[in-house]
């Protein structure tokens, strides 16, 4: 067997269609490890990882922070808002420090684009990026692509349509890049002004009828709406949103067929997800979150598997 | 390649009835007993246990087939990654016996990282082990084999062979095979 091509998970992008694969199997093994009543193993147990986070976050977070102490690796935690960022730090000088007390492994999220890339020019700890600014969240999209693959068997020929702001979002891009890699094929979906102009380079459908797409898709994956992200007005309310984006049982109702309808969180209800749908049997958003655990145990596990000599 | 065989087909076959007597003198009806095979290469001397202990109670006996790769205790220190396997236990250990199975009883490494990865799934009363070649004067650990088909003395530059019919092999059969020339 071959481990990842890679040292460290930056983006779905640098990865292929094998180290995928791989990863997806051993998330199997470790899914039925958290299903035991003894939800540990012992692997990472000389093993150190840092969860950097200058954004905020909860479900990856808690998901990391999870995935690692099931493998039994020591976990430290770092939020920027409470720490000496605030002083002037620079990044790399952070990080510097962080290793300095000798950790193996640093989770990353940052607001700008290509932080981790960055860093992993600099620093010799394996990175995994959880997400960085409206570049690429890998993770999320691996869990994304496991969960459709527990549901159908296999993504090859499966329709997955991408609803919401695309413009702003991490996990549209690396859930392109995966789903492609999984020879799936992908249509985004969106207002216009919520589409970026390179869109069409990425080889995806573009729709801008929600209905069509529906119509279209064994799969729709709504994404929020990033207002966070969003320093100038892309449409005129919310309320007008939802009222041409916003998916709600009525709406599936006229398209007539089932589809399975994922979310990566968190959900703005009555936005682009109405309750009547989030919490239907179509929704396998909770699945997605459980699948969350077991591929970052996979991914974490398998980047630490290269050979290191001790100390 | 220069190989030696250890068990033929009728050796071996005399050899699965002889372990099963062994454990049913030990262990009469089962009803507290339970078999777990070990991932990737015990658990078709396992299911062969198995399907001869159930012919010759004419009842139900519970499997399980547990895969250690997580625990064992070379991980980061290997050249290749390890590949690990599906773990199925459908039941807790909990106040059973356990029989533990292994083809090759060699360093008692996997051994030891089996009775760690048990403990995730209840405390046993008792753990037995199951071997259908031990190698002698190789193990790296205190452990030693309840039930032994067969004792071989071996060379490190030799290993075990176990050839199973059901794997697509001609005949159940196990050889002793010199390493450089097995490639």
């Amino acid at each position: 067997m071959t481990g990842l091509s890679v040292k460290n998970l930056l983006g779905i992008k640098d990865i292929t269609s094998h180290d995928i694969e791989l990863i997806f199997e051993t998330a199997d093994y470790f899914k039925e490890v958290i299903n035991r009543p003894i939800r540990k193993v012992p692997s990472l147990r000389d093993i150190t990882i840092a969860n950097v986070f200058f954004e905020n976050s909860t479900r990856t977070r808690l998901s990391f922070e999870l995935a690692e102490k099931r493998l039994s690796a020591d976990v430290i935690n770092f939020s920027s808002s409470s720490s000496s960022v605030k002083k002037g730090e620079t990044l790399l000088d952070t990080i510097n420090n962080i290793l300095a007390m000798k950790v193996d492994m640093i989770v990353i999220r940052h607001a700008s684009p290509g932080a981790p890339h960055f860093l992993a020019k600099h620093i010799k700890a394996n990175i995994v990026n959880a997400g960085d600014g409206t570049h690429e969240h890998p993770t999320q999209a691996l869990l994304d692509s496991f969960s459709i693959r527990e549901k159908f068997g296999s993504l090859k020929g499966k329709k997955i349509a991408i609803i919401g702001d695309i413009l702003h979002s991490r996990v549209a891009i690396s859930n392109i890049y995966a789903l492609q890699k999984l020879d799936a094929e992908v249509m985004v979906c969106g207002p216009n002004t919520l589409l970026p102009k390179y869109i069409n380079t990425l080889g995806v459908k573009v729709e801008l009828d929600v209905k069509k797409a529906l119509q279209w898709c064994d799969v729709a994956n709504v994404l929020r709406i990033q207002l966070e992200r969003q320093e100038i007005k892309y449409f005129p309310t919310l309320r007008e949103y939802s009222l041409y984006y916003g998916i709600n049982k009525k709406l599936l109702d006229e398209v007539g067929k089932p589809i399975t309808i994922m979310h990566p969180g968190p959900i703005n209800r009555g936005v682009e997800l109405n309750s009547d749908v989030a919490d239907s049997d179509a929704a396998i958003i909770l699945d997605q979150v459980q699948n969350g655990v077991a591929i970052r145990m996979a991914v974490l596990y398998l980047l630490a598997s290269n050979k290191t000599p001790l100390n | 390649m220069q190989k030696k065989l250890l068990l033929d087909h009728q050796l071996f076959e005399i050899t699965i009835q002889r372990l099963c007597q062994q454990l049913i003198e030990n262990h009469s009806d089962f009803n507290k007993t339970v078999i777990i095979g070990l991932q990737p290469r015990g658990i078709y001397l396992a299911d062969r246990i198995h399907k001869t202990l159930q012919k010759a109670l004419g009842q139900n006996i519970e499997i399980g087939y547990l895969d250690i790769t997580f625990y064992r205790d070379d991980f980061r220190r290997r050249e290749k990654p390890l590949k690990a396997n599906a773990t199925n236990m459908p039941f807790i250990l909990e106040d059973k016996k356990v029989v533990l199975i292994d083809d090759v009883l060699y360093t008692g490494r996997s051994i030891r990282a089996a009775m760690d990865a048990m403990t995730a799934f209840g405390r046993p009363t008792l753990v037995e082990l199951l071997i259908l070649i031990e190698r002698k004067y190789t193990r790296q650990l205190p452990i030693q084999p309840n039930y032994i088909g067969k004792s071989v003395n071996t060379m490190q530059s030799q290993r075990v062979q176990v050839e199973w019919q059901i794997q697509g092999a001609k005949k159940d059969k196990i050889w002793l095979i010199n390493k450089a020339e097995a490639g």
